[in-house]
């Protein structure tokens, strides 16, 4: 752990560490934003539409951040979108994660049609542009939270199967493989037991990499209205509500905007040296 | 204990296909330890892979032949019944301890899984069994060491994990696949003698594979000499050291350096190369390569005979009489 520390605070680990904090301080944000005395972030007030933004924190009903074209206070709003995008974003990266790496352990470990069948599966799927896969799923299964992981797992899958396959490729060769069969394990034990925890770190970086492509997906959907449905808040929402008004509020479409890029900035950095930090050989493609 | 009749196997590659064991039959009896000598390609390790279903298939196939182990056909046996014998029954120490071993589990869970595995060991009770078996192979304060990572080992100390894994249930077969080779000479012999005292306090049956004479001279009670997935030679080692009948014997022999050579004299070599087992030679595969050949040799495969003027045991494939050649030559 302190090897860990040290790294983030030499060469470009800055880099790192400012992911780190940022993300850090998001986690905090969607954690304890309740617990502020924000205004409620689904209540319109017709009265109190396109509030500019203000310098007093003060005082019941202030808004920081402005209101939009509702009335609804946009820091709340922002705060709420944050929880449902990490919530969102990591179910997705987990289930895919999960789906993707299970998937490419037995494309690697078993070869032969099966691997093949799996191999031209992924390929069939990155020849089909993303937003297009996700469009017709939703299209198809219609908009919930629940479909909308589904659908970012999906589209995420393929990366961890290919780069999990590679590594199986490499580790299956080697002798602890056949050591381990030699004392009787079954295939699945030498997967799950033997193999997998050799192919882990390549999957966690790819899985933080991921992460800041789903939360832009999510943003995406949400923006086109297929994603995250009313009355929850959405960042990507609040760039489709906010852009109609960016002549006359510009602050509407602002500051989601500024949070989603620092969002998947901090998620990128933090990518890049982890994977720097773990494996400087790994080429993630 | 083990019997072995007939074993083939096959390997194809790039369509072609080549017969690395032909017809190989032998066995080895309860508390004998078998020594299996040869060059590289001669089929000794293939044959112990073919025996444990380990033989990666394809490329490789087993062509026909039995393998009776306790009762059992080795080579009938669903792969479950075989897993259930692996690492319980037949124990297994491979040539290369640095790789061997799975560097991101600790040396104390690798010993503990076939105890838990094929003893119903819990972790907590298959842990104190494993440092009772690092104590047993040699490795001093194992509660500690338990929980270090194999790269915290030296490459004897690995060896010696690798054996107390193969013994940890106490196998009635140990099957050691050149498991000094990759050792230091020194760390050889503290191997070597480590073996020797385990299967005697163990009761163990063993089969050591190797290609280094001096190591079968040191353990084994029977050597066995192969060649081209054939046996050459086999009996007491006594016996076959002191008056080899086979020309391949005899140049692995003569190979050794031993004290009674002259200072600066070079050490034998076997003329020519292993042979190419896709493209084998007509009768004795030795042939080529052996100064003693007869035309019966080029074009007519020996079969393997006792020899009536040695020990019992000793049987050779050869058509020549080797003992009048080199007396002749002599």
């Amino acid at each position: 752990m302190s090897d860990f520390l040290r790294a983030l605070t030499r060469g470009s680990g800055w880099l790192g560490l400012i992911g780190l904090l940022l993300i850090a301080l998001l986690l905090l944000v969607a954690a304890f934003g309740p617990f502020f005395d924000l205004p409620d972030p689904t209540r319109t007030n017709l009265r109190a539409r396109m509030v500019a933004p203000t310098l007093s924190w003060v005082g019941f009903g202030a808004h920081p951040l402005g209101t939009d074209q509702l009335g609804r206070d946009i820091l709340s709003r922002i705060v709420a979108g944050s929880r449902v995008t990490l919530v969102v974003a990591g179910a997705a990266v987990v289930l895919g994660g999960i789906v993707g790496t299970l998937l490419g352990l037995i494309a690697g470990y078993f070869g032969g049609w099966l691997d093949r069948l799996l191999m031209r599966l992924a390929d069939i799927q990155l020849a089909v542009p993303l937003m297009l896969l996700a469009l017709m799923v939703i299209a198809a299964l219609g908009p919930s939270l629940q479909n909308l992981v589904m659908v970012l797992a999906l589209v995420s899958w393929v990366r961890y199967a290919r780069i999990v396959r590679g590594q199986v490729l490499a580790v299956r060769e080697r002798e602890f493989v056949q050591s381990a069969r030699a004392i009787g394990a079954s295939s699945a034990r030498i997967i799950l037991r033997h193999i997998l925890p050799n192919v882990l770190t390549p999957a966690i970086v790819v899985a933080t990499l991921e992460l800041a492509r789903v939360i832009v997906l999510e943003a995406g959907l949400s923006f086109l209205g297929l994603g995250v449905q009313p009355p929850f808040a959405s960042w990507g929402r609040m760039l489709a509500e906010g852009r109609t008004y960016i002549a006359s509020a510009w602050w509407i479409i602002t500051f989601p905007g500024i949070a989603l890029m620092l969002t998947v900035l901090a998620v990128n950095l933090l990518g890049d040296w982890l994977r720097d930090y773990l494996d400087p050989r790994l080429q993630v493609r | 204990m083990l019997d072995i009749r007939d074993l083939s196997v096959g390997f194809s590659r790039d369509g072609r296909f080549a017969r690395v064991i032909d017809g190989l039959s032998y066995a080895v009896a309860k508390g004998e330890t078998l020594g299996i000598v040869g060059e590289s390609g001669s089929g000794k390790s293939v044959h112990a892979l073919a025996l444990l279903g380990l033989l990666p298939q394809p490329p490789g196939k087993v062509l026909g032949g039995r393998a009776v182990f306790d009762g059992e056909d080795l080579l009938a046996l669903p792969e479950s019944r075989l897993r259930d014998l692996r690492g319980a029954r037949i124990g297994v120490v491979f040539q290369d301890p640095m790789t061997a071993l799975n560097p991101v589990l600790t040396i104390g869970r690798q010993i503990a899984e076939p105890l838990i595995r094929h003893k119903g060991m819990s972790m907590r009770q298959a842990l104190d069994r494993a440092a009772d078996l690092l104590a047993l192979v040699g490795i001093r304060d194992g509660g500690r060491r338990l929980s270090q990572f194999p790269h915290e080992f030296s490459g004897g100390m690995r060896q010696r994990v690798m054996i107390a894994i193969a013994i940890s249930c106490e196998p009635a077969l140990l099957i050691a696949d050149e498991p000094t080779t990759a050792l230091d000479v020194t760390v050889q012999g503290q191997i070597l003698d480590l073996m020797a005292g385990l299967r005697e306090r163990l009761g163990m049956t063993m089969i050591w594979i190797t290609h280094d004479m001096g190591v079968v001279a040191g353990i084994a009670d029977t050597i066995q000499v192969m060649y081209a997935g054939r046996i050459m030679e086999r009996g007491p080692v006594g016996a076959v050291f002191a008056s080899p009948r086979s020309a391949y014997t005899w140049g692995l022999l003569q190979s050794l350096p031993h004290g009674a050579r002259p200072p600066g004299g070079r050490l034998h070599q076997i003329p020519g190369q292993p042979p190419d087992m896709f493209a084998l030679p007509p009768g004795d595969p030795f042939a080529p390569r052996n100064p003693f050949a007869t035309d019966r040799c080029r074009v007519e495969a020996p079969p393997l005979r006792a020899v009536t003027d040695s020990a019992p045991g000793h049987s050779v494939a050869a058509w020549y009489d080797l003992p009048a050649l080199l007396g002749r030559a002599a």
